[in-house]
């Protein structure tokens, strides 16, 4: 986490590392990194809410998930999404898994 | 940074041999080097002809599981000792044992606080038996992961096989990985080392396949087959099977541009569910708002930070995405591809 922009997903991960405005965390100004951050937030909880799992931003440092129980996660990292994702709802979350990508084929077909 | 070059293969594969003639072209000169070992009494360094401050053994044994902390204490301190003054050089050499998995050393120096920020993967140099090599891939899941992750493959030994064994091996190889260019001792050190350790390694890559980089000089296949799936043009390149090993490798070609942020979230998912089982992913992007293409290189769980290419390569502009796999589905991923892909298409037109 950047502490002076504070923008969601400065961590080390891997899809951070690619140079084009607001993507890359240390390139570019504030605001498109923030719109970054937003787009990464959006495209998780799309696959997310497969699970009715939803990932946001905490306190401008973390990421906080929060599942339809009531359950909730905080982690820091970007790398820990999945893993996070797969304790919080008890289940696997395989994206080669045939109900999954039937799931995401209704939403595309709508 | 400083490049670490990566020199791995089977036991008795010849990377001690082959490292001993690394070592004596003027380019290398500037190399540190690192060598594992696994036995009681660590022989290879002393089969060097250059031992100094720069030479290192690391004596723990198996570098896939005890010497991880090792390499990367032993990379620190080399960087300490540059840092100092008391040693000068330009790239390691990480020599590993036969046993080794090359995938934790790499995973090393991508994760490790302090060594990401001063060492990057400068290539993967894999030796290759080319007497016992048909057995050791058959029985060895080690020999197996280690071409898969080669960046290039050099072939040992080969003047001990006939030339049908040896064109048959080729093949072989290039079923487990068709990216990887395969040379034998032959060749000059230029040639087995062109490339690596540059900064601009990944074009180095890409540009050695000539038309389809991707799938490489090892590739021997010439019919590609066409799919259309409902939202993108993808196209399924044709696929290296080897049954004795159930190892595929299958490329996937799309042709519209592709949304960076849903692909991460995709490709992370995947390695996060199948990572073991995802040898190698390679391969150029067409990313939506860029012009240059986006080279990515993955090796199980472990993706190295994606480079911008100077250039496209030869051919049309598409993206291409190499996977060297074992036990999965390439049509299975394909349409979990499009699936994703089609959920964020289907995500951006509602908003």
């Amino acid at each position: 986490m950047c502490s002076l922009c504070g923008i969601l997903g400065c961590d080390d991960h891997w899809t951070n590392a690619i140079v084009r405005p607001g993507v890359y965390t240390r390139n570019h100004d504030t605001q498109s990194r923030r719109a970054e951050g937003m787009r990464r937030l959006k495209s998780a909880n799309a696959v997310l809410s497969y699970r009715r799992l939803k990932l946001d931003v905490w306190q401008g440092r973390s990421y906080v998930m929060t599942s339809p129980t009531g359950g909730s996660s905080v982690f820091e990292a970007l790398s820990h999404l999945w893993s996070e994702a797969e304790a919080l709802s008890g289940r696997d979350l395989d994206p080669l898994d045939d109900d999954l990508i039937e799931w995401m084929e209704e939403r595309t077909s709508l | 940074m400083t490049p670490v070059i990566l020199l791995t293969g089977f036991l008795g594969s010849g990377k001690t041999t082959l490292l001993q003639r690394l070592l004596t072209d003027p380019s290398m000169k500037g190399a540190a080097v690192l060598i594992n070992e696994f036995g009681e009494v660590g022989l290879d360094h002393e089969l060097l002809d250059r031992i100094d401050d720069t030479v290192v053994l690391l004596k723990s044994g198996c570098i896939c599981c005890t010497v991880r902390g090792e390499v990367a204490d032993a990379l620190s301190n080399l960087h300490s000792l540059r840092a100092r003054g008391e040693i000068v050089f330009d790239r390691v050499v990480i020599e590993t044992t036969g046993l080794a998995d090359p995938y934790p050393v790499l995973q090393t120096l991508t994760a490790h606080p302090v060594l990401r920020s001063h060492f990057t993967n400068g290539g993967v140099l894999t030796t290759v038996d080319a007497v016992n090599a048909v057995l050791q891939v058959e029985h060895r899941s080690e020999a197996v992961r280690q071409i898969a992750a080669a960046d290039r493959i050099v072939l040992t030994k080969t003047d001990l096989t006939e030339p049908e064994t040896e064109q048959a091996l080729r093949r072989r190889l290039a079923r487990i990985n068709p990216g990887a260019l395969i040379l034998t001792t032959e060749a000059s050190v230029d040639v087995i080392l062109g490339g690596f350790g540059s900064t601009d390694f990944a074009n180095t890559l890409a540009s050695e396949g000539g038309g389809d980089p991707l799938c490489g000089p090892a590739c021997d296949h010439a019919e590609h087959k066409h799919t259309h799936h409902d939202h993108a043009h993808d196209r399924h390149h044709a696929h290296h099977h080897d049954d004795a090993l159930g190892v595929t490798s299958f490329s996937l070609v799309i042709e519209q541009e592709i949304d960076w942020t849903m692909f991460g979230t995709w490709l992370t998912l995947l390695l996060h569910k199948h990572g073991e089982r995802i040898f190698r992913v390679k391969g150029i992007l067409a990313i939506e708002g860029e012009d240059s293409p986006i080279a990515i290189h993955g090796v199980q769980h472990l993706v190295h930070a994606p480079t911008h290419m100077v250039n496209w390569p030869k051919g049309p502009r598409q993206s291409r995405i190499v996977f060297i796999l074992e036990g999965l589905s390439p049509d299975q991923i394909r349409r979990s591809f499009t699936a994703f892909m089609g959920l964020s298409e289907a995500r951006t037109a509602a908003e």
